[in-house]
C-alpha cells in the first residue's frame, strides 16, 4: 500500500516537473515575456534544476531541501527558509514527512490548511450524499431483488440501469435545467451550491446531493439486488417459507443480514468514483470543494497542491480498499484469514 | 416567419390527448402502487371444481396504466411518423421535423429490424437479443445513433447546416427559430435553436454523434486487447508476472481518473511527446495480439503461417506506423510521404488517454475469468494433448469467455462515451469548437438556467446512446445464462 502510494505521488510528481511545465511555473511566477536563458536562470535558482529523484525526495522529506549561497557563501534562499526568516534556523529536511506540504501557487497559500477547508466541505457534501444514496438504493435493491422477476423487479432494474447510464454532468444538466432554469423549470431549487459552502440549506443543497447519488445509486442497487436475489434461492429461505414463516420476516430476518455483505463491499469501492462525481458536480453547481480545488490545481500546474491533493485522493481510495477488505471479513464469518 | 411550434398541425388535436395519457398514466401509477399493497381477491370456486381468479382493483388500475402508456407511445409514433408524411415545415412542427431530417436512420433501422428478426434464429447470441424486450430497445436506441453517425459523419445527410456555421442574430435563439436572413438554398429554420455562438444546436448535436460513435468503440476496442493480451498470461500463468501486473493494474485503478486526464491531455505534457509514446506501447497490442493469435493457430505448418502473418501484418504495421507517427510530436518515424493519415489534434490523445484508463479493469476481468477457466478439464485435455501456452490462453481460453466479455465490452463503450464526455466537459483534449457532446454540454452549462436548451440537447442524446448500450449489455447477458 505504501508503496503504491508511493508510486503514484512519484508519477504525479513526474508528470507536474516536466520541462514545459516548469517553464510555464516561472513564467508565472516570473513575468510571461522572459526569455529562456532568464526561464533557465530562474529555474535554477529556485532548485528546479536538479535532478528529478532528488526534488522528489526534498519534496517527500527524505532529502535535505535545497540552498542557495550567495557570493560570500551566505545561505540566502532555499526550500526549507520561507522568506524573512533566519536561514540559520530553518530546518534542513522539509517534505511532506515532516508535516510540510508546501505552499500554493496559485492560492498563495499553505496547502495543508487549504486541503482541509476544501476536505471539509467536500466531507459535508458526502456526507449527504451517503445519507440520500445509501439507503435508497439498499430499498431499490431488497425490493427488486426480493421477488426476482416480478414486475417490480423489472422497473427497479430498469431504472437503476436508466441511472447508472446517466454521468453526473448530464443528470446535473437535466436537473438544473427542470428544477432550476428561471425561463423554463419549475424554480424549485437553486442552480448554483455556491452559497451552501456556508449555510446549506435544501434549496441550494439538494440538487448537486441528488446529482451525485443518483449516479451511484443505481449501481449499488444492481449489486443489492443480484446479492438479495442469490440468497432468495437459498435453502434457508426456502425452509423458511416451507415452515410458513410470513414473507416480510423472511426477508427482514432471514435474508437481509445475508445479502447485505456484498453492498458493503461495493459502496465501500464506490468511493474513488464518488470522488470522479464530486469533482463534476462541484465545477457544474461551483461548489468550491475539494474537487474544485482540484480543477483549479491541475489547471494551473499548481505542482504542491495538485501533489497533496493526489496525495490525499490517493489515501483515501487506499484506505477505503483496506475498510472494505476487513469489513467484508468481518461481515461474513465464513472468511476466515489465518 | 413565424417561429415553429413543437407540434405543429397535428399539436391542436393530439397535444389534449397526449396531456390526458399522461394525467391517467400517473394517477394510475399512484393507484396500482397504494392497490397493490391491498391483498389479492380470493379466488371463486366455479361449479366444474376449478377455480377462477377475480382481477382485483390494483389489475384494474395496473390495465389502465399498461393502456396509458400504449396511448402515448402510440401518440409519439404518430408525430414522429406524421413529420415525414405532412408537406411543409410549418406544417409539421420541430418534432416532426426533425424527425424528417432523421429519415435516412428510420429507414436504416426498419431495415436492420425486419432483416435480424426474420433471421434471428440462425444469428446466434445476436439474434437471440430479439427475444428480449429491453435488449431490442437498447439495441435500437444505439443503432439509431450509429446510423446517425454513418449518415451525418459520411454522407453529410441529416444536419441541417453545418456544425461551425455561424449565423448573425441567432444566438441562443429558441428552438424553432427561423433562420435570419435565409438564402434559398439554406434549411429555413434553428430546429433546436441556437448556442451561445449561434450555431445550430440540432446540427451539432447530430455532428457530435460522428465523433462520439468514431472514438468509444475504437478505444474499448483498443482496451479490450490490451486487457486481454496482458490479462491471459497474469491469469494461465499467475506467479510472479501476475504480481507485477496487478500492482501496476491498481496503480493506474487507484488514480482519479479525473487527475489522470488532467495530467495526461493538458497541452503542455503533449508537447513533451508522452502521449504519443503512450501511444506507440498502447497501439503495438492489437499487431502483438493478432501475431501471437495466428502464430499460436497455425505454427506446425509454418508456410501456412508465414503467408497468413505476411498479410495481415504488413498493411496493420504500415497502418500502426502511420497512425503513431505524426509531423508535430517526437515520434515521427514515417517519411512524409508513406505516412497515410494524421490523427487530428487532440483526438489522439484522447484516445490514448480513455484506453489507458479503461484498459487496467478489462486486464482485471480477463485475468478473473481466465484464472477461473484455467482449471476446466478441457484445458487440461489440451495440456495433455502437449498444446503451448498461447494457444491454450488464446484458443481454449478466451472463447469460453466471451459471453462476459461481450456483455462487458457492450457497457465498457458506454463508460467509455461518459468518459469522453468527461474530458469534453472539463474542456480537455477536443478542441473547444468541436461538436462533440461533452463539449457541447460544457459550453452550454454556462448559460444553463436561462437558456438551457444548448446543454439539454446533447445530454439527452449522450443520455440516450449510453442507456442503449446499457439496456443492450443487460438483454445480452440475461439471454447468455438462458443456455
Amino acid at each position: 500500500m505504501i508503496l503504491t502510494a508511493l508510486c503514484l505521488s512519484f508519477i504525479v510528481f513526474f508528470l507536474t516537473n516536466l520541462e514545459p511545465n516548469l517553464e510555464k511555473v516561472a513564467k508565472y511566477e516570473g513575468n510571461s515575456r522572459m526569455s529562456d536563458q532568464e526561464v533557465e536562470n530562474w529555474l535554477s535558482n529556485n532548485g528546479f534544476a536538479q535532478p528529478l529523484a532528488i526534488r522528489y525526495g526534498e519534496w517527500l522529506g527524505a532529502w535535505p531541501g535545497w540552498t542557495r549561497e550567495d557570493a560570500d557563501g551566505q545561505t540566502v534562499a532555499g526550500r526549507c527558509i520561507p522568506a524573512g526568516t533566519d536561514p540559520a534556523e530553518a530546518p534542513s529536511y522539509c517534505g511532506i514527512l515532516q508535516g510540510e506540504w508546501g505552499e500554493s501557487r496559485v492560492f498563495r497559500e499553505e496547502v495543508s490548511s487549504i486541503i482541509s477547508t476544501r476536505l471539509a466541505l467536500t466531507g459535508k457534501l458526502m456526507f449527504w450524499v451517503m445519507l440520500l444514496m445509501v439507503p435508497s438504493a439498499l430499498i431499490l435493491g431488497v425490493l427488486a431483488g426480493m421477488r426476482e422477476g416480478s414486475r417490480t423487479d423489472r422497473t427497479l432494474s430498469t431504472f437503476s440501469i436508466a441511472t447508472t447510464a446517466t454521468p453526473e454532468y448530464v443528470s446535473g444538466v437535466i436537473l438544473i435545467a427542470v428544477f432550476a432554469s428561471s425561463t423554463v423549470g419549475l424554480k424549485w431549487f437553486k442552480g448554483t451550491a455556491t452559497s451552501a459552502m456556508n449555510d446549506a440549506t435544501f434549496e441550494n443543497f439538494f440538487l448537486p446531493v441528488l446529482t451525485i447519488s443518483l449516479y451511484g445509486m443505481g449501481y449499488i442497487a444492481r449489486m443489492t439486488r443480484a446479492a438479495m436475489a442469490e440468497v432468495m434461492t437459498a435453502q434457508y429461505i426456502r425452509t423458511a417459507r416451507l415452515k410458513g414463516v410470513a414473507f416480510p420476516n423472511i426477508v427482514m430476518k432471514h435474508a437481509l443480514r445475508n445479502a447485505l455483505i456484498a453492498p458493503f463491499t461495493v459502496i465501500m469501492l464506490q468511493f474513488p468514483w464518488l470522488l470522479n462525481g464530486v469533482v463534476i458536480v462541484e465545477t457544474l453547481f461551483n461548489y468550491k470543494g475539494f474537487g474544485w480545488a482540484l480543477v483549479q490545481a491541475a489547471g494551473n500546474n499548481d505542482i504542491d497542491l495538485l501533489l497533496g491533493i493526489s496525495v490525499v485522493s490517493v489515501f483515501v481510495v487506499l484506505v477505503t480498499q483496506l475498510i472494505s477488505d476487513i469489513g467484508y471479513v468481518y461481515l461474513n464469518p465464513r472468511i476466515r484469514i489465518s | 416567419m413565424e417561429p415553429l411550434s413543437w407540434t405543429g398541425l397535428l399539436g391542436p388535436v393530439l397535444n389534449p390527448i397526449l396531456l390526458a395519457a399522461l394525467a391517467v398514466l400517473a394517477l394510475s401509477l399512484i393507484a396500482t402502487l397504494i392497490l397493490g399493497l391491498l391483498p389479492a381477491p380470493a379466488p371463486v370456486a366455479q361449479a366444474d371444481g376449478t377455480l377462477a381468479g377475480r382481477r382485483g382493483p390494483a389489475d384494474w388500475s395496473r390495465l389502465v396504466m399498461q393502456g396509458a402508456l400504449w396511448a402515448i407511445l402510440a401518440i409519439v409514433v404518430i408525430y414522429l411518423g406524421a413529420g415525414i408524411v405532412i408537406p411543409g415545415i410549418e406544417n409539421k412542427g420541430i418534432i416532426g421535423a426533425v424527425s424528417a431530417r432523421f429519415l435516412p436512420v428510420w429507414i436504416a433501422l426498419i431495415v436492420t429490424f425486419a432483416l435480424s428478426i426474420t433471421f434471428k434464429r440462425r444469428l446466434g447470441l445476436y439474434g437471440k437479443l430479439f427475444d428480449n424486450p429491453i435488449g431490442m430497445a437498447g439495441f435500437g436506441l444505439v443503432m439509431f445513433w450509429i446510423f446517425t453517425a454513418l449518415f451525418a459523419g459520411l454522407f453529410d445527410m441529416i444536419t441541417t447546416h453545418g456544425a461551425l456555421d455561424v449565423a448573425s442574430g441567432m444566438k441562443n435563439k429558441a428552438p424553432g427559430t427561423p433562420l435570419n436572413g435565409a438564402e434559398p438554398g439554406d434549411y429555413p429554420y434553428y430546429l433546436l435553436g441556437g448556442d451561445t455562438l449561434a450555431r445550430d444546436v440540432f446540427s451539432r448535436m447530430v455532428a457530435g454523434s460522428f465523433v462520439v460513435i468514431r472514438i468509444a468503440p475504437l478505444a474499448t476496442l483498443f482496451a479490450f486487447m490490451v486487457g486481454i493480451t496482458l490479462g491471459l498470461p497474469a491469469g494461465y500463468v499467475g506467479g510472479r508476472l501476475d504480481t507485477l501486473l496487478s500492482f501496476l493494474a491498481n496503480l493506474i485503478l487507484a488514480f482519479p481518473v479525473i487527475l489522470l486526464f488532467y495530467l495526461l491531455v493538458t497541452p503542455e505534457i503533449v508537447e513533451t511527446g508522452i502521449p504519443s509514446y503512450l501511444a506507440v506501447v498502447l497501439f503495438l497490442f492489437p499487431l502483438i495480439f493478432l501475431t501471437v493469435l495466428i502464430n499460436a493457430r497455425y505454427f506446425t505448418d509454418p508456410r501456412k503461417r508465414t503467408i497468413i502473418l505476411a498479410l495481415v501484418l504488413i498493411p496493420l504495421g504500415w497502418l500502426y506506423l502511420s497512425l503513431v507517427s505524426d509531423r508535430d510530436t517526437p515520434v515521427n518515424v514515417l517519411p512524409a510521404g508513406l505516412d497515410l493519415f494524421d490523427i487530428p489534434g487532440g483526438i489522439l490523445v484522447v484516445f490514448v488517454s480513455v484506453v489507458f484508463v479503461n484498459a487496467p479493469t478489462v486486464f482485471r476481468i480477463v485475468r478473473g475469468l481466465a484464472m477461473d477457466i484455467k482449471t476446466r478439464d478441457y484445458v487440461a485435455a489440451a495440456q495433455t494433448r502437449g498444446e503451448g501456452p498461447w494457444y491454450i490462453m488464446l484458443w481454449e481460453i478466451l472463447p469460453n469467455a466471451r459471453g462476459p466479455l461481450i456483455v462487458d465490452f457492450c457497457l465498457r463503450i458506454g463508460y467509455t462515451t461518459i468518459l469522453l464526455g468527461t474530458l469534453g466537459f472539463f474542456g480537455l483534449g477536443l478542441p473547444p469548437d468541436s461538436p462533440d457532446w461533452g463539449t457541447t454540454i460544457n459550453a452550454g452549462r454556462k448559460l444553463l438556467s436561462i437558456y438551457p436548451h444548448a446543454a439539454i440537447v446533447p445530454a439527452l442524446a449522450l443520455l440516450s446512446l449510453v442507456l442503449g448500450l446499457n439496456l443492450m449489455a443487460d438483454g445480452l447477458r440475461e439471454e447468455s445464462l438462458k443456455d
